[in-house]
């Protein structure tokens, strides 16, 4: 479908005027039916399998069934997302189950500080090459040798 | 046909909401975000200074954390100099891309990326490393960071992994930090450029609208940073149920970043150029992981590998000396010989690369290893690994298909598609290639960055980040050059909603006289436009109906095809904000594959094969063809003009 939403699970993230799934989803996808307060994909050729609304769906509401142009049913690959790593669970069509855990990312989530520790801009620099952080650290930039 | 015009006469009228700004940044991706991060710190010296306070603005069409091409996130980050001299990346850019490329660009983002990276591991992104028994870690596993020595852990010259489900996240969160959500826009699609109606040749204003409310927009800037990506689902794509989704470029980069530059009259360079990836079949999985880290070999079905013997000789005689450098369309060309002589399916034998490397590992590293190669799909491309799960295919027991895609237009990854931009000073290019300010395209005020920046692919995603750094710097010095412009625009805030809002109009006022509103001869719909330019692409332009075969009595017909579906764009009908969007996104790739066309008709010759073909000239000609073809539509006029532009070798052999 490629994503789909179990409706029994869906609570329409409880009639906020921005579903989580609608937030995200790049390819503006996500809908919500606001009669039955339930999300659906509209346009689900259109959708990539990036899985961003499925990590992102606070109810674990969505999946991804695969493409049914090349994809066999009986698979599927569920993730869940922590705040430091994500947990994937891949099941084959023949019930084989693999499980993976990797980093996703070394400091708490919203806590970057994108000029800590870096060093000001300075103006007379703005015409050189090298950035802020080049030009802070002393660094020159190499030329192409003759 | 007659003409239709919007007075809001059946359609509602939308809020104009005007936003006057100095440094518009149009994209919320890779390129997007590293300009916001460079741009907000210099915009604090200047105001520090007494130069006065500048306003920086950015609208994305989708939301910031997982928009543009890295929106699923990455496994490795294919551009990181480390210990290698820019100059090397230089011909290594040079070799793949069939040798013409703008070696002045490339080699001065070789020599700004790295800091860009180092920023990232900075923001948390967990970066493998080598520890000292040479053994690999994860990026959390606390070895020292890059900046402080680290030692990355490479799939190749200048591929490093990463554990990178997060990349885009934390590259987003930096940037939004840096400009604060205030001067953010999301879900805001812009529509086009506007020229200022007083300075010729001016960049003015860029207008869109809310594809979640009943908003336009209007940005007037003096200066536009442009990074919207290349062009996807512009050919007819090998799946076309529901799998045209999975197109291996995301869905959602729809040529806006070339439509809106071109209408507004920059000069395009090497539009010819296309990116035809040799994926994994369907899935379109990522392949460099299998071939760079794990040493797995591609074959034909019989098990011989297609780049040698017969094939290669063969390839020589066309393509020499470039057949030799074993560049991307170079190997898909053989690959191709090989599928088209009934030889495939093309098997990339990821069970013997396995096998291989096991032999010196204990179990634990073998499942180590195991996971690593999940990874590479999880990371960044899911539907693989449903592909894999759902055929029961486990990469140290089965071999999988590989195949090439449909053509995709971009100029950061292993292809070149985009504008003509001025470079720097300092490395001896010639005079004409450097107007003052770094990345500024052939209009005044409007820079181009990442995907969209032509002639220097090999950026990826650590490039198109500080490509936008680059261009950031140069934008904020004309800014402080041009002080005292103030952008006008031709038209009234009305009649530029009504020209974003034509859709709308067109369809309500005729949507009832048909039972049906999918079936009606007043208008087309959205879908129905894009069909018809990837049927076109396909049959005329090359694509994989013809196996990427075309000719200038092909081209010729092609054009005069989309000459009338360019016509029958201006009467598409949308029923909602969401079909709005696609109207105007298919109205983008229409733009971008005419720019494409008119340059393959051009190029007497096949720059690149194993990407597409000219019939009528099947080899390289270094004698005629050693050069940039460049582009210009005339706004004024509605002229394209194609023409030739010397390459100047900057980097010795
Ligand atoms: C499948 C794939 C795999 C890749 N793998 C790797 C890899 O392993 N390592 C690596 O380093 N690089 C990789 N890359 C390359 C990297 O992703 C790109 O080089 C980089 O993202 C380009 O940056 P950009 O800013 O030009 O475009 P993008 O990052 O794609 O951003 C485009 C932005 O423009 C916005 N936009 C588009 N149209 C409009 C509009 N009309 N109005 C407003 N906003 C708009 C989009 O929402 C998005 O925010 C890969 C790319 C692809 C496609
Ligand atoms: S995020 Fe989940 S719960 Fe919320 S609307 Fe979407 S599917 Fe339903
Ligand atoms: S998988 Fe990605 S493209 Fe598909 S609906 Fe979800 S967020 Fe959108």
């Amino acid at each position: 479908m490629p994503s789909f939403v179990i409706a029994e699970k869906c609570d329409g993230c409880k009639a906020q005027d921005k579903t989580a799934c609608q937030y995200i989803c790049p390819n503006n996808l996500m809908t919500l039916n606001r009669d039955l307060m339930k999300a659906y994909n509209q346009e689900p050729e259109q959708c990539w399998e990036c899985y961003n609304c499925v990590k992102i769906c606070p109810q674990q509401a969505m999946e991804v069934r695969g493409y049914a142009d090349f994809v066999p049913l009986g698979g599927n690959v569920i993730p869940l997302r922590g705040s430091d790593s994500i947990m994937w669970t891949v099941k084959f069509r023949n019930g084989k189950l693999k499980r993976y855990k990797f980093p996703i990312r070394t400091t708490p989530e919203g806590s970057v500080d994108p000029y800590a520790g870096k060093p000001e801009a300075k103006l007379d620099g703005l015409r050189k090459p090298g950035f802020f952080t080049h030009q802070g650290a002393g660094k020159t930039m190499p030329t192409i040798k003759k | 046909m007659e003409k239709e015009a919007c007075t809001f006469s059946y359609c509602t009228k939308p809020e104009i909401i005007q936003v006057d700004t100095d440094l518009l940044i149009v994209g919320g991706g890779m390129s997007a975000c590293g300009a916001a991060f460079e741009a907000v710190r210099w915009a604090d010296a200047i105001e520090k200074a007494g130069k006065g306070k500048i306003k920086i603005t950015l609208v994305d069409k989708a939301a910031m954390d997982r928009s543009g091409a890295v929106a699923m996130g990455l496994s490795a980050i294919n551009t990181y100099m480390g210990e290698n001299d820019p100059a090397a990346y230089v011909k290594y850019v040079r070799d793949d891309l069939m040798g013409i490329i703008r070696e002045d660009l490339v080699y001065d983002l070789g020599r700004h990326v790295d800091d860009s990276v180092e920023e990232f591991e900075d923001w948390g992104l967990p970066i493998w490393k080598k520890d000292e028994g040479g053994h690999t870690l994860d990026g959390a596993q606390g070895a020292p960071k890059l900046s402080a020595g680290g030692k990355p852990v490479r799939s190749g010259k200048w591929q490093i992994m990463i554990n990178g489900e997060s990349y885009k996240v934390l590259v987003a969160e930096a940037a939004k930090k840096a400009l604060g959500m205030d001067n953010i826009y999301e879900r805001v699609f812009i529509v086009k450029y506007l020229l200022d109606e007083k300075v010729p040749n001016r960049i003015a204003a860029a207008v869109g609208f809310s594809v979640r409310e009943n908003k336009v927009y209007i940005f007037k800037a003096n200066v536009i940073l442009s990074g919207c990506g290349g062009a996807v689902n512009v050919f007819r794509p090998r799946s076309v149920g529901e799998g045209q989704g999975r197109a291996w470029y995301p869905v959602w980069n729809s040529g806006s970043g070339y439509a809106l530059g071109i209408q507004v009259g920059a000069e395009l360079t090497m539009m010819e150029n296309r990116f035809v990836p040799a994926r994994f079949k369907d899935g379109y999985g990522p392949v460099g992981a299998w071939f760079l880290f794990f040493k797995a070999k591609a074959t034909n079905a019989a098990g011989e590998d297609y780049c040698v013997g017969e094939n290669f000789e063969a390839t020589k005689k066309l393509y020499s000396p470039y057949a030799e450098k074993m560049g991307t369309a170079i190997r898909n060309h053989m690959m191709m010989m090989d599928m088209k002589a009934g030889k495939g399916p093309i098997l990339m034998n990821t069970h013997h690369a396995m096998a291989e490397l096991a032999k010196t590992m204990d179990a634990k590293q073998i499942k180590h290893l195991e996971a690593e190669a999940w990874e590479d799909f999880l990371d960044m491309c899911i539907g693989q690994a449903g592909v894999w799960a759902g055929m029961n295919i486990e990469p140290d027991k089965t071999p999988s298909e590989i195949m090439p895609t449909e053509p995709y237009l971009l100029g950061s990854h292993a292809g070149c598609a985009g504008f003509w931009v001025s470079g720097p000073e300092d490395l001896g290019a010639p005079a004409e290639w450097n107007w003052g300010y770094n990345r500024m395209s052939t209009v005044n005020g409007l820079f181009m960055m990442g995907d969209i920046c032509g002639a220097s692919g090999h950026k990826f995603s650590s490039g198109s980040h500080a490509e936008g750094r680059i261009a950031a710097k140069a934008g904020l010095a004309f800014i402080l050059d041009n002080k005292d412009f103030k952008p006008t625009v031709t038209k009234s805030p009305d009649e530029l909603a009504g020209e974003l809002y034509m859709p709308f109009e067109v369809y309500e006022k005729h949507k009832t006289y048909s039972t049906a509103p999918e079936v009606n001869p007043n208008y087309i719909k959205p879908k129905m436009v894009q069909m018809r330019l990837q049927k076109i692409s396909d049959e005329y332009f090359g694509g994989i109906a013809t196996w990427y075969m075309t000719s200038k009595t092909m081209l010729d017909k092609g054009l005069e095809l989309l000459q009338m579906l360019k016509e029958d764009a201006e009467k598409t009908g949308a029923k909602d904000l969401h079909e709005l969007m696609r109207a105007w996104e298919n109205y983008h790739r229409i733009w971008s594959v005419e720019a494409h066309a008119r340059h393959i008709l051009f190029r007497e010759e096949s720059r690149y094969p194993g990407y597409y073909y000219r019939g009528d000239y099947l080899a390289i000609d270094d004698k005629n063809w050693k050069c940039f073809v460049n582009s210009k539509y005339d706004p004024k006029t509605g002229d394209w003009k194609c023409f030739k532009k010397d390459y100047v070798q900057l980097v010795a052999d």
